[in-house]
């Protein structure tokens, strides 16, 4: 298992990261630190350029990250058509940031850049998941 | 060491749909780079073809095009960083040529876009990103500059009627322009009452997919001299990059490897920003304009928008920019424009300029990014 059914489109599969989508079904949202010189990550790697190590553990994002910059994009490429318009965004959590979309229950208008976040797994259908920025 | 110039710039027409094929659309840039050169196709030595990948069923461009303008059995090869990547190519001929192996090289670009249909394009564009982690959310070209304008907006107060004025003026240029694609002057509510591509970025906010494609002939100094009236010498080069991931992005008020490019080319060339009197910047979105203007110097962070409405970008102001109409105006064949952008220079600092001509040219700069800020090219000219 890798990330088969992750996001709405999967561009490719295999990845040495793939525990992220059994935390993710989990219920979790995961980053990875490195062991050797506390480095965070986010996209999670095994990797770290730094220490040139794979010793690395995962950790939660939990708790409250902020709101960086936002786009409703009305326009979606092929394969995300049924899915536009939906709103892009990028939040800054604890070490790392990430690239997610905002729940639908937050209309354009109640957006505001540096608003507080959370990132919460999201379940899609057909058994797809993935992960979204709701209200903290 | 060998100074390096560059003896001649060409390029098609841009277009919504060319109705040739790639190898055509290069030897039309091709034929015109070498016009008025002294240079026999033999004699160039070596070519880069510079082009974004996934737009041609064509396997391997280099080779084919290389065949179609006469240039075997010299060689040549691939150079990519999507929207950048024929100024790299430029970046690669300069290295070869300084370091002796090739003294004449032609350099590229050409993409024709309409191969695919308009979201189709926009798929690939995605696929620009971080295909694991981003692309799946439905990331796009536009949509991470529009996280660029937002954050922008938030900081400095840079209004949406602000980013329009950018079209505004290059639409003014565009419309002299005859390889340009949109030549129709548009006014201020044109822009704003325009469909929300991505917000803040409206349809006229945006560049258009275009077909197209340019060639730079760079030659040996000693040499370049000989074969043109004018050589134009590359005085200033500066690379960099930045995170594919909008998640490992620092700064969204910035491009940082256009930052970095730029303090590497005017340390280069030994000149400051208020020396450059005229420029070409990568205007894939109004809001790329702006980051520009900060990202080289020309205004301090959050005071772009006050250099253009100042109409200090403008032809008779401090620092002209995009006189020719910018991707904004010329649309935007993604391995074509870095050289599109060269050439415009090229022939402002040889005072041929058919659009907007500076007067007294004597040093210009080119920025060229790839992305949504993955790479950064920025190039000094000097005649």
């Amino acid at each position: 298992m890798g990330f088969e059914n992750f996001g709405t489109v999967t561009f490719t599969t295999e990845a040495k990261t793939a525990d992220f989508i059994n935390y993710l079904g989990a219920g979790k949202v995961m980053a990875t630190r490195c062991k050797k010189c506390g480095a965070t990550y986010f996209p999670p790697r095994l990797d770290c350029p730094t220490c040139l190590s794979s010793e690395v553990e995962w950790f939660e994002v939990a708790g409250k990250g902020k709101l960086r910059s936002y786009t409703r994009v009305n326009y979606g490429p092929s394969g995300f058509e049924a899915d536009a318009p939906y709103i892009l965004a990028l939040g800054e959590f604890d070490g790392v940031q990430i690239l997610a979309r905002l729940s639908r229950d937050i209309g354009e208008n109640d957006i505001e850049v540096g608003m507080s976040l959370k990132v919460s797994p999201l379940k899609l259908p057909e058994g797809r998941l993935a992960y979204e920025f709701r209200r903290a | 060491m060998a100074e390096v110039a560059i003896v001649g710039a060409g390029q098609t027409a841009f277009s919504r749909q060319c109705g040739v094929n790639i190898r055509e659309l290069s030897f039309e840039a091709f034929k015109e780079a070498v016009e008025g050169v002294d240079v026999a196709v033999k004699d160039i030595d070596a070519s880069i073809v510079c082009s974004a990948p996934e737009y041609d069923k064509q396997r391997s461009p280099a080779s084919l095009i290389s065949e179609y303008l006469g240039l075997t059995p010299k060689p040549t090869f691939y150079v990519e960083t999507v929207c950048s990547s024929s100024t790299t190519g430029l970046r690669v001929a300069w290295s070869m040529i300084r370091a002796g192996l090739h003294k004449i090289v032609a350099v590229i670009g050409f993409q024709k876009m309409s191969e695919l249909s308009s979201r189709d394009a926009a798929e690939r564009m995605g696929r620009g990103g971080d295909i694991i982690w981003e692309s799946p959310f439905g990331l796009t070209m536009p949509a991470g500059y529009a996280l660029y304008a937002r954050a922008h907006m938030a900081k400095y107060g840079t209004t949406e009627e602000q980013l329009a004025k950018v079209r505004v003026k290059n639409s003014h240029y565009g419309a002299t322009n005859p390889k340009a694609t949109y030549r129709k002057e548009l006014t201020l509510e044109d822009i704003l009452n325009s469909e929300v591509i991505t917000s803040p970025l409206k349809k006229f906010d945006c560049c258009a997919n275009a077909d197209g494609a340019s060639c730079i002939i760079v030659a040996r100094g000693d040499i370049a001299r000989r074969m043109c009236a004018i050589p134009i010498w590359i005085i200033g080069l500066g690379a960099a990059t930045d995170t594919m991931s909008m998640a490992g992005r620092e700064s969204l008020t910035g491009l940082r490897c256009a930052q970095e490019a730029a303090r590497q080319a005017y340390k280069m060339a030994g000149i400051r920003p208020k020396d450059i009197d005229v420029a070409e910047v990568h205007d894939c979105f109004t809001i790329s304009e702006i980051l520009a203007y900060e990202d080289l110097g020309f205004a301090k962070p959050g005071e772009g928008v006050k250099l253009l409405e100042e109409k200090q970008t403008y032809v008779d102001g401090r620092i002209p920019v995009n006189v020719d109409g910018g991707l904004l105006s010329k649309g935007h064949p993604i391995g074509a424009t870095g050289g599109s952008q060269i050439r415009t220079i090229v022939r402002q600092l040889r005072r041929q300029a058919t659009e907007a001509q500076v007067k007294a040219a004597k040093i210009g700069l080119v920025h060229n990014i790839g992305g949504i800020g993955q790479y950064g090219n920025v190039t000094i000219l000097g005649r």
